[in-house]
């Protein structure tokens, strides 16, 4: 679950990025965030997995209060919560594998259990037989559903995806929102920031759009509503 | 933390050692130059240092005794000069040997001026020489077995000499090499520091991604900072073990092929054995410190995130 209350965020710079949001987002909720670049969706992402702190007001994410989180604790918290980027961020001199088990290793797991559930997870993004190529061998699609491997292999139960579909193809795109509906569906929470209008309007989930920083619409099945 | 994961922090340091081949290439190699020519300077300073104490040990205290001093009484006073804390070593010199003495040193020039002289009518006092512990304090020394006797009011001695005013001078110029030896040392030491620690520096700039995606999984600041710090003290092991074997081997050319050339100047080197030791320690050692405070303090900047 995850709860802002009045949220308001300045940067240093003086720019308002959020101006007095809130929101619930229940469990296993599938939520897109939509809006115009700069609106302040990112920065709505960012606060979710404490990369920003909130300038005023409470977040709390699975119950852990984010704002007043100590800095030692936050490696913890975001142990359940997957992040997903438009540009992936993986580690180019790790293998498809090494990328994955990486966030296994960091929870200090067995190596047993990080080899069977790295293989696991592989099987499930369709990437079994890639497992032993580096990120630049493979095409955006693949490596964004490695990024989306490494994001749920520790089942987090919260998944944070900024503009997942952002560099791909259609095609490619309409896979990875199957594997991310498939992965709402086995009971992860999954918040995405998106531009794509044929998306949000085909594949219909809660949609939240934000404008200037505050929220202007939030309907249960809604539409994109600007033209793409 | 479980010993798993120290084996993993090991494993991984390795292996960033030689996934990123080329920075460690680059930090490697600066630290050869930068250790090397401080070693080089380190065995120099040493040489200099060995150099000055040799001269500085032949500084001796000359003690002349008044004519007709009978033998007892010269048992007496040699075991009085004997007695002062800072005296090593006192030998009776007889007249006769001063003689001899006078008569080598003023070599073939002079032998008319002292010609008629013999055991009869030799002009020489009989004397001591003195060695000092600490050839720094000989003035003090001196001083002190001048007053020998003063007490009762006997004088035994006619003269106590030991080149006041030239020794104070030598002991000046010696102080001096050994402080410029050890001034360049350290500067040296601290350029290598900060040249190394920069190149180390760069590399993981390179790095920052890699850190925000291991901060983004959840990894805590610890787990990612050890693999850098092996990553470092293996690069710091890696760079001065070269440093060593070449300074060790360099040196051991030097010394060979001295024992011939600068034997007959009669200065004689440190050991390879002696300055090897030291050169060795103080070469890992610095090595190790800049690898290890190099990636751990650039680390550390990047874990802020």
């Amino acid at each position: 679950m995850i709860e802002l209350q009045d949220i308001w965020k300045t940067y240093a710079d003086g720019t308002h990025a959020l101006r007095g949001v809130s929101v619930l987002i229940e469990r296993n909720e599938f939520v897109y965030l939509v809006g115009p670049s700069g609106a302040g969706k990112s920065t709505f992402m960012k606060l979710i997995y404490r990369e920003e702190i909130p300038t005023k007001g409470q977040i709390s994410v699975n119950g852990f209060n984010i704002g007043k989180l100590k800095p030692r604790k936050i490696p913890f918290v975001r142990r359940n919560i997957g992040v997903i980027f438009q540009d992936y961020r993986l580690l180019p001199k790790l293998t498809v594998f090494e990328n994955i088990a990486f966030a296994m290793e960091v929870i200090e797991a067995p190596k047993r259990i990080i080899k069977k559930r790295t293989m696991e997870v592989l099987e499930l993004v369709g990437l079994r037989g890639k497992h032993g190529s580096l990120p630049q061998q493979l095409s955006g699609g693949e490596q964004q559903r490695v990024a989306i491997a490494r994001a749920i292999v520790n089942n987090p139960s919260v998944i944070v995806a900024d503009e997942p579909t952002g560099n791909l193809d259609p095609e490619t795109s309409w896979g990875i929102m199957n594997l991310l509906e498939e992965i709402n569906f086995r009971g992860t929470t999954i918040v995405m920031a998106t531009h794509n209008k044929e998306i949000v309007n085909t594949l219909r989930k809660r949609v939240i759009a934000i404008e200037n920083g505050t929220i202007v619409r939030d309907e249960v099945r809604g539409e994109y509503g600007y033209e793409a | 933390m479980k010993l798993s994961t120290l084996f993993r922090h090991f494993r991984e340091g390795l292996k960033n050692v030689v996934r990123n081949g080329w920075m460690t290439f680059a930090s490697v190699s600066s630290i050869v130059i930068s250790l090397f020519i401080l070693g080089v300077f380190l065995l120099l300073a040493m040489n200099v240092n060995k150099l000055a104490d040799q001269i500085e040990s032949q500084v001796q205290i000359r003690v002349y005794l008044q004519l007709n001093t009978p033998a007892a009484k010269i048992d007496e006073l040699k075991t009085a000069i004997g007695n002062i804390a800072e005296v090593k070593k006192v030998t009776f010199v007889s007249k006769e040997q001063g003689l001899e003495e006078l008569r080598k040193s003023i070599g073939a020039d002079g032998t008319e001026l002292l010609e008629g002289y013999d055991k009869t009518n030799n002009p020489l006092p009989d004397s001591f020489t003195v060695d000092v512990f600490d050839p720094q304090n000989i003035a003090y020394a001196a001083k002190k077995i001048d007053a020998i006797g003063s007490a009762d009011g006997t004088k035994p001695f006619s003269s106590v000499k030991y080149g006041k005013g030239t020794v104070e001078t030598l002991f000046k110029i010696t102080n001096a090499v050994r402080n410029i030896g050890l001034v360049i040392v350290a500067g040296l030491g601290l350029t290598a520091m900060f040249l190394i620690s920069n190149t180390i520096k760069m590399t993981i700039l390179a790095r920052r991604r890699e850190i925000g995606i291991m901060k983004l999984v959840g990894a805590t600041n610890n787990f990612i900072r050890w693999p850098f710090f092996i990553e470092g003290a293996l690069i710091g092991i890696l760079g001065s073990g070269i440093t060593i074997a070449a300074l060790l081997f360099g040196y051991s050319q030097l010394v060979e092929a001295s024992q011939f050339d600068l034997g007959l100047m009669m200065i004689k080197l440190v050991t390879l054995k002696d300055a090897g030791l030291t050169v060795s320690a103080i070469t890992l050692g610095l090595g190790m410190l800049i690898g290890i405070w190099g990636s751990t303090l650039s680390v550390r900047k990047y874990l802020k995130v």
